[in-house]
């Protein structure tokens, strides 16, 4: 860990700007993902900016008819939230089936959108990661490969996106509202919150330098059959082989994204129409443009048959 | 102490303290934190500061520079010792890859510098400012590729499984060949990890010449030798202190980095280092279960005899390391008149494969297990009655030699019975419980006892406290308690008043924790102590030695009746001596013996598998304290569910090095993953093995259990998996259509 300063921000517009104002600079939240990579150098801020302080930890309802989720609220309490678990189920079971109870205590809801991949060549800084280090290469393309992505990869990088709340949220079509160190805040959709590798897979969100997450929104009711069937070697405490979120409705009708196969939650809406003809097709356009490694071959038909065993779980 | 015939009657038969559920006296400090482990004993010397450990990027090659400057001049650091400063150094025992020095890489994270600073995050953060120029070459990284060049090489695990490179009996080409029957099949089982919950750390100090280690250490009196070897310095000058120690399963069995470069840091700083090798570490720098590929033929008659039986395995080293033995336990499972067993060893450059819980046979046992439920099949037997069938109670390569007692078939009938085999389906695919396919499976476990000397020293004080000390250490498995009971036994008095010392190279040499050798030897050692303490007593007091009962604190001799503490009113009565052992285990095979059943849940949909249920029946001699051996028992069968479902480590066969190497990467179950576990232990006693007629647990509760898991999972889908562990993607595409 290189050593850094440190300060306390007392509203959103001042840590955005803190952060502006000094090169290297980092917001910290519950720094369950962050003070990991900072261990290891993986990261390396010269200034952190706490945003503990600011207040942004209450869950209320929003004026079209959803809630608005503050970016400090701790996974813990908004899996455990009685609206949360009611009307947005997904989103409760994709948060109780990540990590483990401590590491949610601590968990925020914008740092859990942002943290970093799983991948193990970028977890060892003697390795070339095209990630960690723009340009040294991919370690996994043609090494051990078994957790990563399956679509919407490239060359330059084939990681996943780890978060099992940002699937539920994807699914939902939650938006994320920021404010940007000149005080401007914007809206964005989750769709395009979460960036494709590309050639800059360092380039991980829409996100701007020192722009502050001060909540997710998520849209009014939906209804349906909520499911978040998460897929893994162990029955806990594991990051996720395929995952599956879904919204479904009794006609058959839904929505559905997946979880570890790509550099974000992976959703076409497109496909969704198809869900009442079953996995199959669905599961045909999800992956459509999959270019799976050796070792994570698997990935297609364990997506195919997740969907299934979700789908049949909805309508029984 | 010499144990050269059988154990007739003694005082440990009384059974008052011996063999009753007895918590750990250590309890209360490991609940409450004041077991102070290796990296936390800030008060053994004043002025410690921190090492941080840095690990070569590369795993073959040379370091051709290393620049300092940087970090030289960093926050806090006092004293920085690399690899170029010194010639390698000698390596301790039973270790293949040097530790330290000189420029040559062996492995990957192979330690090439110590830097000791302040604070921990002063040494960590100095050590990244490091910068190394090597020189690569070009390794071998790949078992399967190595394997067909492979020799054939016996070795011993030095836990007691062995093997030469060939052994043959009768004819097993000519047997097989004619066998009605067969069985011919592959398998693979992966380089695993220990991942004990304490790393391995250690905290040194140097007074003049005089080394003081306190470190985290399965095996003292080996320790104590080997860092005397690897630093050049005479042994008498080394002190180690391991009272507690938060996991080993082999990996502590020596010395490793992390004392090497604590002793040189500390030299070089001239004041205390402490230093824990950090996880990232761990996995490529010291220790693990090497990968096997094995190859098991079984020849039957249609009665379902065994005629002819063949184990090969081929596994990898580095050069100077050793086979992974697992074929040794087919050599003695069953019985069997033409056999043939092999061991092939590939020289590799991936990090040193060494002993881990059950080295040998915990592979080994994992393969046989599963081709004798192959070849039950086959013969249309069910697997427990296949078993009995093929039972033996004398060594098959050496008709004269009969095992001094084996139950094996007790242990079936018996599980069989309480886990409701007759219940199961012969069939497989025929259970379904929603969206579960459940199966049950079946599997012996066999792991050998072994006999080594054992030393220990016990004092009597005018309080009536007995106090035991030798250098046995206790990895988390209950060696204090038992260690108490016995002495409490021996001499007459309550646990309340044993108090037991451990882990300090200034006790008398025990045989230490390794090879389920621990308790047997360690209490006998104990046992053999207190025979002298109980002569020094009787003398001391004018009894008549033949007829003395020590009982309830008093010892009686006819109507005369004395406090044992007034033994000791003139001065502490002080006895030592040691076990050692005859020709027993060379005449009488010494071995244990338990049956694993599961019950599994597989994924209909997904293929992930999950344990429902798990038995063990273990006939493992007089069971010392059956509560801290139960705990053995399921620690062992929640390690052997790791290795038949997750645990594996991943190779980079480009980059030759273990990938997941931390413990989000290196999966090993958590409580989740482990459902309601039973152990059942028969009443029996062995009195071949000690005095205390007792044998070990700790390795034969993982023996077999990998084995019956993946029989369940077979059971439950009717798709055999080979290559272990069984994760989802082996299972996936051989499923039945998704509903
Ligand atoms: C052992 C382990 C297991 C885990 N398993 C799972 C799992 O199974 N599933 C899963 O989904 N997750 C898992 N996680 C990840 C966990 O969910 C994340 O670590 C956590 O959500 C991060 O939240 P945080 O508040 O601690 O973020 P921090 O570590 O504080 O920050 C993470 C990042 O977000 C930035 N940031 C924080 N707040 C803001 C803000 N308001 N605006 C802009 N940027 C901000 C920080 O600068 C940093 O880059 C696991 C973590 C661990 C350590
Ligand atoms: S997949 Fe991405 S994160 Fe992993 S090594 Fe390649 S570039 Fe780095």
């Amino acid at each position: 860990m290189r050593s850094f300063t440190y300060e306390r921000a007392n509203t959103p517009g001042e840590a955005a700007a803190a952060v502006a104002r000094t090169p290297g600079a980092r917001f910290i939240a519950g720094g369950t993902n962050l003070l990991d990579l900072m261990k290891l150098q993986i990261e390396t801020p010269t200034h952190l900016v706490d945003v503990n302080g600011l207040k942004l930890d209450t869950i209320e309802p929003a004026p079209e008819g959803g809630l608005r989720i503050g970016a400090l609220v701790r996974n813990t309490d908004l899996a455990a939230d009685e609206r949360v678990r009611r009307d947005y189920a997904v989103l409760s079971r994709a948060l109780l089936a990540g990590a483990s109870g401590q590491l949610r205590n601590r968990a925020t809801t914008a740092g859990n959108l942002l943290q970093r991949t799983r991948c193990p060549y970028f977890y060892d800084t003697a390795q070339p990661c095209n990630k960690r280090q723009p340009g040294s290469g991919c370690s996994a393309l043609d090494g051990v490969s078994r957790q990563l992505g399956i679509v919407g990869v490239s060359d330059a990088c084939i990681a996943t996106n780890p978060s099992d709340m940002a699937v539920a949220m994807r699914v939902l079509d939650a938006t994320v509202e920021t404010v940007k160190p000149g005080g401007v805040s914007r809206t964005i959709p989750i769709a395009e919150f979460h960036r494709l590798p590309g050639d800059t897979p360092h380039v991980e969100t829409a996100l701007e330098a020192g722009e502050l997450i001060i909540a997710v929104t998520l849209p009014p009711p939906l209804g349906g059959r909520q499911i978040y069937r998460k897929v893994r070697d162990r029955a806990s405490y594991a990051f996720a082989l395929v995952s599956v979120a879904a919204v479904i409705h009794q006609d058959g009708t839904g929505r559905v994204a997946l979880g570890g196969v790509a550099h974000k939650p992976w959703r076409i809406e497109a496909a969704e129409a198809d869900l009442p003809r079953g996995p199959k097709v669905v599961t045909e356009q999800l992956l459509a443009d999959a270019k799976p490694t050796h070792d994570n071959a698997f990935k297609r038909p364990l997506v195919e048959r997740t969907l299934g065993a979700v789908i049949s779980q909805a309508r029984n | 102490m010499r144990f050269d015939t059988p154990a007739t009657t003694n005082p440990i038969d009384q059974l008052k303290v011996v063999g009753k559920p007895t918590d750990r006296i250590d309890g209360r400090h490991k609940t409450s934190g004041t077991a102070h482990y290796a990296y936390e004993r800030h008060d053994v010397v004043p002025d410690q500061a921190y090492g941080f450990v840095l690990g070569a990027a590369i795993a073959k090659g040379q370091v051709a520079a290393m620049h300092l400057e940087e970090a030289k001049t960093a926050p806090g650091v006092v004293a920085i010792v690399t690899t170029l400063d010194m010639p390698r150094l000698e390596r301790g025992m039973m270790n293949a890859a040097y530790l330290f020095g000189g420029p040559v890489i062996q492995h990957y994270h192979q330690a090439i510098a110590v830097v000791v600073a302040e604070t921990f995050e002063q040494a960590r953060a100095a050590a990244y400012l490091i910068r190394v120029d090597y020189e690569p070459e070009a390794g071998k990284f790949d078992l399967a590729a190595e394997a067909p060049n492979a020799p054939l090489v016996g070795d011993d695990s030095g836990e007691g499984s062995s093997g030469p490179p060939e052994v043959r009996v009768g004819d097993f080409e000519g047997a097989f060949a004619a066998a009605e029957i067969k069985l011919d099949e592959s398998y693979t089982t992966p380089d695993e990890s220990h991942a004990m919950m304490e790393p391995h750390a250690t905290i040194a100090a140097w007074d003049g010449d005089q080394l003081t280690l306190w470190t985290s250490n399965q095996m003292i009196a080996w320790g104590k030798r080997s860092i005397a070897k690897i630093l050049g310095i005479p042994a008498q000058k080394v002190r180690l202190d391991s009272p507690y120690i938060g996991g080993g399963f082999g990996a502590k069995l020596f010395i490793r980095a992390d004392a090497v470069l604590a002793a040189l840091g500390a030299k070089a700083a001239q004041r205390p280092v402490k230093l824990a090798l950090a996880r990232p570490l761990i996995a490529n720098n010291t220790t693990h279960r090497p990968a096997t590929m094995q190859r098991i033929r079984i020849g039957a008659n249609p009665d379902g005899i065994i005629t002819a039986i063949a184990h090969e395995s081929t596994s990898g080293n580095l050069a100077d390391g050793k086979p992974e033995t697992a074929v040794s336990q087919t050599r003695l499972l069953y019985a069997g008149a033409n056999r043939l067993m092999a061991m092939r060893l590939a020289p590799l450059d991936l990090p040193e494969g060494n002993a881990m819980r059950a080295p040998g046979e915990a592979p080994g046992m994992m393969v046989l297990e599963v081709a004798i439920d192959e070849m039950a099949e086959k013969l249309g037997l069910d697997p427990v009655q296949f078993r009995i069938l093929n039972d033996t109670q004398i060594d098959p390569e050496n008709p004269d030699r009969r095992f001094s007692h084996r139950d094996l078939v007790g242990c079936l009938r018996l599980g069989a019975e309480r886990f409701g085999w007759d219940q199961r389906n012969p069939q497989p695919t025929q259970v379904r419980d929603g969206h579960w396919l459940v199966g049950m499976g079946v599997a012996a476990g066999f792991r050998n006892n072994l006999l080594t000397k054992s030393a220990a020293r016990v004092r009597l004080d005018r309080e009536g406290v007995v106090t035991v000390e030798t250098d046995m250490t206790d990895i988390g498995t209950g060696s204090y308690t038992i260690i108490a009971q016995t002495a409490a036994e021996m001499m007459g008095v309550a646990l309340d008043k044993v108090v037991v010392r451990l882990g300090d190279s200034s006790f008398p040499a025990s045989a230490g924790s390794g090879g389920q050798w621990g308790a047997n030897n360690a209490t006998a050692g104990v046992y053999a102590a207190c025979v002298k303490l109980r002569e020094a007593v009787v003398q001391q007091l004018g009894f008549n030695s033949a007829d003395a009962v020590f009982s309830g604190g008093d010892v009686r001799s006819g109507n005369r009746s004395v406090l044992l503490a007034d033994a000791a009113s003139a001065g502490d009565l002080v006895a030592e001596d040691l076990i050692e052992y005859g020709n027993l285990a060379k005449t009488h095979q010494q071995s244990t013996f338990a049956a694993h059943f599961v019950e599994v849940g597989v994924d209909a949909a997904t293929g992930e598998v999950r344990v429902r249920r798990m038995l063990a029946v273990c006939a493992a001699g007089r069971i010392l304290n059956p509560k801290s051996a139960r705990s053995q028992v399921i620690g062992a069968m929640t390690m052997g569910v790791g290795a038949a479902l997750m645990e594996e480590l991943a190779v980079d066969k480009r980059r030759g090095f273990f990938v997941n190497h931390d413990l989000a990467g290196y999966e090993v179950p958590v409580h989740a993953d482990i459902p309601h576990q039973d152990v059942i232990f028969l009443d029996e006693v062995d009195p071949m093995s000690s005095p205390m007629k007792a044998k070990g647990v700790a390795e034969l509760g993982i023996c077999g259990v990998g084995a019956a898991v993946a029989n369940a999972v077979y059971h439950a889908t009717g798709i055999r998996v080979r290559d272990y562990p069984i994760t989802l993607d082996k299972l996936i595409d051989r499923l039945p259509e998704a509903v």
